[in-house]
């Protein structure tokens, strides 16, 4: 076990080149992961501007900080931003890019070019997204739902499904490098079942990108000519069904919310195996019920669509698929918790993110049975219960994933540490924030609040005000870590090559790694989670 | 007893008690699954924190847990989808002898119909104890059709009937919101539902302006889109004798057989030839785009009447006003 503290001066991903030139035409996948750090970053703060703008506005039941249709456009480009530009790529192609080789031992991705193009779609697709935004916006939803879409909606429809049909290949793109990488470039000894559950967890994304998203394109391309060529498909009154768009669409967007949650899960995994020093509980079970998720998660679309006019028997059908997905994500909530059974556990704070993970997917998943029972998703659904609901799996499921796994793979990414003290004072401040925001709108979703509304009759101001000041706290929460990661990145302690101590590939090469990753080809002749042959670190270290 | 707390709206319909049960039901589930979750990660997190001395005991795993808790999950949660499903079946299946109102959405009001041509706007008055079905469609993009009070909702949709049924138990005034983003008056397209002891609807009933109940209004429609020269009430029209059919099985010319329910005949109307009766040549004339929504109801509502027996308009009067 190395433990040398690396020299800055030797050479890293980072300090290899220099000047603009070298990070656009990078094709290195822990350069392209920072490329999309930044680029996710300042979407994610557009987004959260957006939805800042909306609790302002519901702090009054009276539509009186911005006009409906303004109103309109921000959850619109709130939920296209945080969806499309922040939270698909946010861990797999940050974190994902980045570790996948790691993980297994290889030198790059298998498709580097291809990964890079990623990138460009990408940022072309967000280019587009935000000339949208800037010159008018669009008032559909983000579910795009027909006819308002194709036939109603004066905003800019058709340059905001383009754009979102651009990310759709960025998406695809990752998804196929990550499946081609995971088969062909293991390292020797890397074998299916001492893979990291984080690549299990990555693979069934991958899948899902693969599989889902062209659907998704087809569905955009369709919406974009009938509503410039007058097609038909989505008309009545031409013989097209309105209801044919929302199966196509649930068809792609139920499983992205797999797309999302599933690589936060893979983030907890490897925290919660490191800070309580052991191997995951029913490891093949947590690694299987990746796949079975992104499985299950083909057969549930119509549960968005119980009250939609669907048949009697078809929802029948939806609703109990809908129970069985909800199994693997219960085996792994319960192997988690049973890992850290007769552990040795530090309350680091990627490990704080962890714990608020599991609290907060736990409700999210909980509140999900309401949803998937028929009589009571025809009360709920299309209320606020439903934005608390998928805003606990996807903000704080996701979201806190994705924070959790930048803390705790920051030394290896940037070779620094972060302040620890403030990571962990930032950890609770997003806990407690986004407790106060969203638990309210479940009980304003039961009181019959709709979603969407820019006017709200009184008897729901109290609970909306709880929720407003609750976000202003989430916002303070999601500022800090950028602010003392910039910071660290200059004044940060340097970070040794495993701070943590932890098991894993990523961690038996220099922080930050080289270029090619590893000096010598790494052989693996341990199993995942190997923390038995591995020493607790002495002192927790601190920025 | 839990109607003090403001957690969730009046319980104002039968369905709305059934709900509410599942409701608690659930809220009592969680709440012991989140207890359980959460207590043992706090007593583990206090228990096995890093203390010197100590190692963490490797553990493989246990299949026997594993299965428990694949199975044991699933099995509850069988119990609730079949919970679930018996409350969606009740509620998606109205009385055979509810008394029916006609609503039609559009961006951005409800407007609804009496059987009895009572017309309101954003507004719907309802007896206490008298099942009410709503036959509704859109005349625009997709909006939502929610009586909180009442737990139910249901999209209205262009192109097509769809039904959503009540019985209120307690007068009062309740919110019907429109819970499908329509556009920018989405949150603007809210109404009341006002429920009143059946004395004070019938003085309700009686004291509005009528404009001629829905069927009698169709029946003159029907007059002067020259329908009636081929629908003729014998044997010998150019297209099908319309007395009786409706809810019955029709016999196509593709051999397959249809239930002449409000969305076939609005599609007989509508596009003709999309379903042709057996023995009748596809000669009637597309009608999309001709008659507005509220025309179709009227006729709808006329040929319902049609099949009705000779004396109910006043029987069935009589029977729902309990």
């Amino acid at each position: 076990m190395a433990t040398a503290v690396i020299t800055p001066e030797r050479e890293n991903y980072l300090n290899q080149e220099y000047g603009i030139k070298s990070w656009l035409l990078t094709v290195d996948h822990k350069r392209i992961a920072l490329l999309y750090l930044v680029s996710i970053t300042f979407f994610f703060f557009i987004g959260g501007f957006f939805a800042l703008l909306i609790r302002l506005e519901l702090l009054t039941p009276a539509g009186d900080l911005v006009q409906a249709d303004t109103y309109n456009k921000l959850f619109t480009m709130h939920g296209q931003v945080m969806i499309f530009f922040f939270l698909i790529p946010s861990i797999p192609a940050v974190l994902g890019n980045f570790l996948v080789p790691l993980m297994i031992g290889a030198k790059d991705l298998a498709f580097p070019r291809l990964n890079l193009l990623s990138w460009y779609l990408y940022i072309i697709a967000g280019a587009l997204m935000l000339h949208c935004i800037c010159t008018g916006g669009v008032d559909t939803g983000w579910t795009f739902y027909t006819p308002f879409s194709t036939a109603f909606s004066n905003t800019k429809v058709v340059e905001a499904g383009v754009a979102i049909f651009i990310a759709g290949f960025s998406s695809i793109l990752t998804g196929l490098n990550f499946v081609v990488t995971i088969h062909r470039m293991r390292a020797p000894g890397m074998t299916w079942d001492r893979l990291p559950l984080f690549i299990w967890a990555h693979y069934a994304t991958s899948v899902i990108q693969l599989l889902g998203t062209p659907v998704l394109a087809i569905t955009l391309l369709l919406v974009v000519f009938e509503r410039v060529f007058h097609l038909g498909i989505f008309d009545p009154t031409r013989g097209g069904d309105p209801l044919l768009f929302q199966h196509l669409f649930w068809f792609y967007s139920h499983p992205a919310v797999y797309i999302m949650i599933l690589p936060a899960m893979a983030v907890e995994s490897e925290v919660i195996a490191c800070f309580t020093r052991k191997r995951i509980f029913g490891y093949k079970f947590v690694a299987m019920s990746s796949i079975a998720i992104a499985v299950f998660g083909f057969l549930v679309w119509a549960h968005h669509m119980f009250v939609a006019g669907i048949s009697l028997y078809s929802a029948l059908i939806f609703s109990a698929l809908s129970y069985l997905v909800a199994v693997p994500s219960a085996i792994k909530v319960f192997n988690w918790t049973a890992t850290m059974y007769k552990g040795s556990i530090t309350f680091t704070t990627p490990m704080l993110y962890a714990f608020g993970f599991i609290g907060l997917f736990t409700m999210g998943g909980l509140t999900g049975l309401f949803l998937a029972a028929l009589g009571i998703d025809v009360h709920v659904t299309d209320t606020y219960f439903v934005i608390a609901h998928f805003h606990y799996i996807m903000v704080g499921g996701a979201v806190m994933g994705y924070l959790g796994g930048l803390h705790f793979w920051w030394p290896k990414i940037s070779g620094r540490m972060y302040p620890e003290w403030l990571g962990k004072f930032a950890a609770l401040i997003v806990f407690l924030g986004f407790n106060l925001t969203f638990f309210p709108q479940f009980i304003l979703g039961y009181m019959g609040m709709p979603r969407r509304y820019w006017q709200y009759p009184p008897e729901f101001q109290v609970l909306n005000v709880l929720s407003t000041a609750g976000s202003t706290i989430l916002a303070v929460g999601y500022v800090l870590p950028m602010v003392y990661f910039l910071w660290s990145m200059r004044y940060g302690k340097p970070a040794t090559e495993n701070p943590w101590n932890a098991a894993g590939l990523e961690w038996k090469t220099s922080s930050p790694p080289p270029t090619f990753n590893f000096d010598q080809p790494p052989v693996v002749d341990f199993e995942a989670y190997d923390y038995e042959h591995i020493p607790e670190v002495e002192e927790v270290p601190v920025g | 007893m839990f109607d003090n707390l403001p957690l969730w709206p009046a319980r104002a319909s039968t369905g709305a008690g059934n709900v509410d049960a599942l409701y608690i039901f659930l809220l009592l589930l969680s709440g012991f699954m989140c207890l359980a979750i959460f207590s043992m990660i706090v007593v583990f997190a206090l228990r096995y924190r890093r203390q010197h001395g100590h190692e963490a005991e490797q553990i493989e795993g246990s299949t026997a847990l594993e299965i428990t808790w694949s199975v044991v999950p699933l099995g509850i949660f069988l119990v609730i989808f079949a919970w679930g499903a018996f409350i969606f079946f009740q509620e998606r299946t109205p009385p055979r002898d509810a008394s029916e109102i006609y609503v039609v959405a559009k961006q951005w009001m409800w407007k609804l119909e009496h059987v009895e041509g009572q017309r309101e706007i954003n507004e719907l008055h309802v007896p206490v104890g008298r099942d009410v079905k709503m036959i509704m469609t859109s005349q625009d993009v997709i909006h939502s059709f929610y009586i909180p009070a009442f737990r139910i909702k249901q999209d209205v949709l262009p192109g097509r009937y769809t039904t959503a049924w009540f019985r209120a138990t307690k007068p009062g005034v309740y919110h019907l919101f429109c819970a499908e983003y329509c556009g920018s008056q989405h949150s603007g397209m809210i109404g009341q539902i006002v429920v009143m002891e059946p004395a004070q609807y019938e003085a309700w009933l009686s004291g509005g302006s009528s404009s001629g109940s829905l069927a009698s209004n169709g029946e003159s429609i029907f007059q002067q889109l020259g329908c009636v020269t081929c629908h003729r009430s014998d044997t010998q029209g150019r297209g099908p004798n319309l007395a009786g059919i409706f809810g019955k099985p029709v016999q196509l010319e593709d051999g397959l057989t249809v239930v002449a329910d409000e969305n076939y005949v609005r599609e007989s109307i509508l596009s003709p030839s999309a379903k042709v009766v057996k023995g009748f040549k596809p000669i009637m004339p597309v009608f999309q785009g001709l008659v507005s929504e509220e025309q179709l109801t009227e006729l709808v509502a006329y040929v319902k009447s049609l099949s009705a027996a000779p004396t109910a308009g006043t029987k069935v009067r009589e029977s729902k006003v309990q």
